[in-house]
């Protein structure tokens, strides 16, 4: 298994991620198009003495979730929309009461129940906290299987370093499409992970409470400056790829699925001789916004390119504010765009010409 | 003037003033849970699941580890706590707000499963915290601030009896209804909160109990008066009793 490439499924890369990353407890309910995640974890988690439950609901499964990582353990539940949607209740209390966690979304098409297609419609949600109050959550979206599986394991080591929920966001692509992968050992299992703040380890006056609500005066102002503080921190862990931006006049920036499907018309127009480059946040929070301004110092012009009607473009334009702008080009939520239109739209910004 | 201890607190109940109002049975039934978790000296085993309502602060009161589930969700939380801390006493500590009308969903599902958890779910027909609404287990013609003319069983529904709810669920090993108005029926009680565990430590399935309490805040009523209406309104349309003891396991 270790080593040898296989050929899965991103579902299944995600599973086998947070497999290898020492997952404890899973938590999920059926939705199309991650149901490979929940299927495998029912079989495999078990098997590898971690807790396994078909929960009533979503909101019911991030509750699990709460309670198996407020004990510590490295857990995850994952969804599509309309779920995360539901779940975003403890999301914010998981946050507020800084218990980490992995939340996966395999983003379908919306408003509402929408369709089961891909799109990108839940960026905002992905990186603007999601739920009520002032906070926010890691957010990293792979592109391929490979990622998808290197990527939830990263996303449970930055969960537990920075004691939050984190979100790995992929969609309908990534989860359906199967691609070779190759798994890497699993990590060993450190039993003092979260002894400094998990559950089960006092009692008595020097018990230990997680807990979101904070009433006593300037207590709740204190925990907000803490999570600030964090999110601050955060932004040492921003990632994003560049693909022939060095000699770039106009850089494409798109994320997941769609920025792989730039990278090809990319690699089209090249051969075409058009001076056009990819920048594919992998951080969607924090955004890589000052590798960004970096290359809108060196006088580029942008595109913003995404499977939603304009949302991470709205990151794209405040990084690079003051110095440039970004066009944008959309794919209708509902639809699957096609390589074509991409390179169209690219090759119409590269020239000046309007979208 | 000599003073005589009646009885020493228990350990796990901490040594401080509680928010709780003049009247309220809260303390008591904070203090059953303690007393039983102590004298088996479980104390140090225990994490326990708190809620949203007038007990939200329990961890200020109860000296156990706590995690604090969104409002209806403690269920839902238990769950996953001790499907990876099987070796743990899990509980959570619920009003009737929480368990029987937001986390209605949580609860059936829990207990279905048979959870191996104990469920304190305490039933003073009334949202305390927000000042005094309708809670699913308002009786029928009680008045508070969202039927100001008293529940109407036509149009705002009859309360839920929680107690034989569970019961009629595969994954309950025990079920029963208590009232903490009178030192017999808290004697009474105190077995009750006794099994509730222990169908949770011999991994029978889910223990329930539910207390009848006063709110005499939110009813508008003196202490005593709010004592007897338990006696005189509430036991009659929540009667006591345990509404199953199932002494075997449903383990797979």
């Amino acid at each position: 298994m270790e080593g040898s490439r296989i050929f899965v499924k991103g579902s299944e890369a995600v599973a086998m991620g947070a497999l290898d990353a020492g997952l404890k407890g899973y938590f999920g309910y059926p939705i199309t198009p991650q149901n490979e995640i929940p299927e495998f974890m029912s079989k495999h988690l078990p098997e590898a003495g971690g807790a396994f439950v078909q929960a009533e609901s979503e909101c019911a499964a991030i509750n699990m979730v709460l309670g198996a990582a407020a004990a510590g353990k490295r857990a995850m539940t994952s969804s599509s929309g309309p779920g995360i949607s539901l779940m975003q209740e403890c999301i914010s209390n998981m946050a507020g009461g800084e218990v980490p966690c992995v939340i996966v979304n395999m983003m379908r098409g919306g408003p509402g129940v929408g369709d089961i297609n891909t799109a990108q419609g839940d960026y905002f949600q992905s990186t603007r906290g999601g739920g009520h109050g002032d906070y926010r959550t890691p957010c990293l979206a792979p592109a391929t299987c490979q990622e998808a599986y290197d990527m939830t394991r990263e996303a449970f080591d930055l969960a537990f370093a920075y004691r939050t929920p984190v979100l790995l966001v992929g969609d309908a692509i990534l989860a359906q499409m199967k691609e070779p992968l190759t798994r890497r050992a699993p990590r060993l299992d450190d039993p003092s992970e979260g002894s400094a703040w998990r559950l089960g380890e006092t009692s008595g006056p020097g018990r230990r409470i997680l807990r979101s609500l904070h009433l006593a005066e300037g207590k709740l102002a204190e925990v907000n400056q803490r999570l600030q503080d964090k999110y601050r921190d955060l932004k040492q862990q921003t990632r994003a790829e560049q693909f022939m931006t060095e000699d770039a006049e106009l850089v494409v920036v798109a994320f997941g699925s769609t920025g792989r499907i730039v990278k090809s018309a990319i690699r089209k127009l090249r051969a075409k001789g058009l001076k056009v480059g990819l920048f594919r946040p992998i951080t969607l929070y924090p955004f890589p916004e000052q590798s960004l301004r970096d290359l809108a110092y060196s006088g580029k012009r942008f595109l913003t390119i995404e499977h939603n009607m304009g949302q991470m473009v709205e990151d794209v334009r405040l990084a690079v504010r003051g110095l440039s702008d970004s066009g944008f080009f959309g794919a209708l939520p509902g639809y699957l765009p096609s390589p074509d239109e991409f390179q169209a739209a690219i090759e119409r910004a590269s020239t000046g010409a309007s979208l | 003037m000599t003073e005589t201890v009646a009885f020493e607190r228990t350990p796990s109940v901490a040594d401080v003033a509680t928010h709780y109002c003049p009247g309220c049975q809260h303390g008591v039934a904070h203090r059953l849970v303690a007393e039983y978790l102590d004298s088996k000296g479980l104390a140090e085993n225990t994490l326990m699941v708190t809620s949203i309502g007038c007990s939200v602060m329990l961890y200020n009161y109860l000296l156990f580890d706590a995690v604090e589930a969104p409002h209806g969700r403690a269920p839902a939380t238990a769950t996953g706590l001790k499907r990876v801390r099987p070796d743990k006493v899990v509980f959570t500590y619920q009003g009737d707000g929480d368990l029987a009308s937001i986390g209605m969903a949580e609860i059936m599902h829990a207990a279905n499963r048979g959870e191996r958890v104990t469920i304190i779910f305490v039933n003073n027909t009334v949202y305390g915290m927000t000042g005094g609404q309708m809670a699913p287990t308002t009786l029928v013609g009680q008045k508070t601030t969202t039927c100001p003319s008293g529940r109407c069983a036509s149009s705002e529904g009859q309360p839920f009896r929680m107690a034989e709810i569970m019961a009629g669920l595969g994954g309950v090993a025990y079920s029963a209804r208590v009232a903490l108005n009178s030192v017999k029926h808290i004697a009474q009680a105190k077995k009750a909160v006794r099994h509730a565990f222990e169908a949770q430590l011999e991994d029978r399935g889910m223990g329930f109990v539910e207390l009848l309490a006063t709110c005499p805040t939110n009813w508008k009523m003196t202490p005593v008066a709010a004592n007897e209406r338990i006696e005189n309104e509430l036991i009659p349309c929540f009667p006591l009793g345990v509404f199953k003891d199932l002494k075997t396991s449903g383990a797979c």
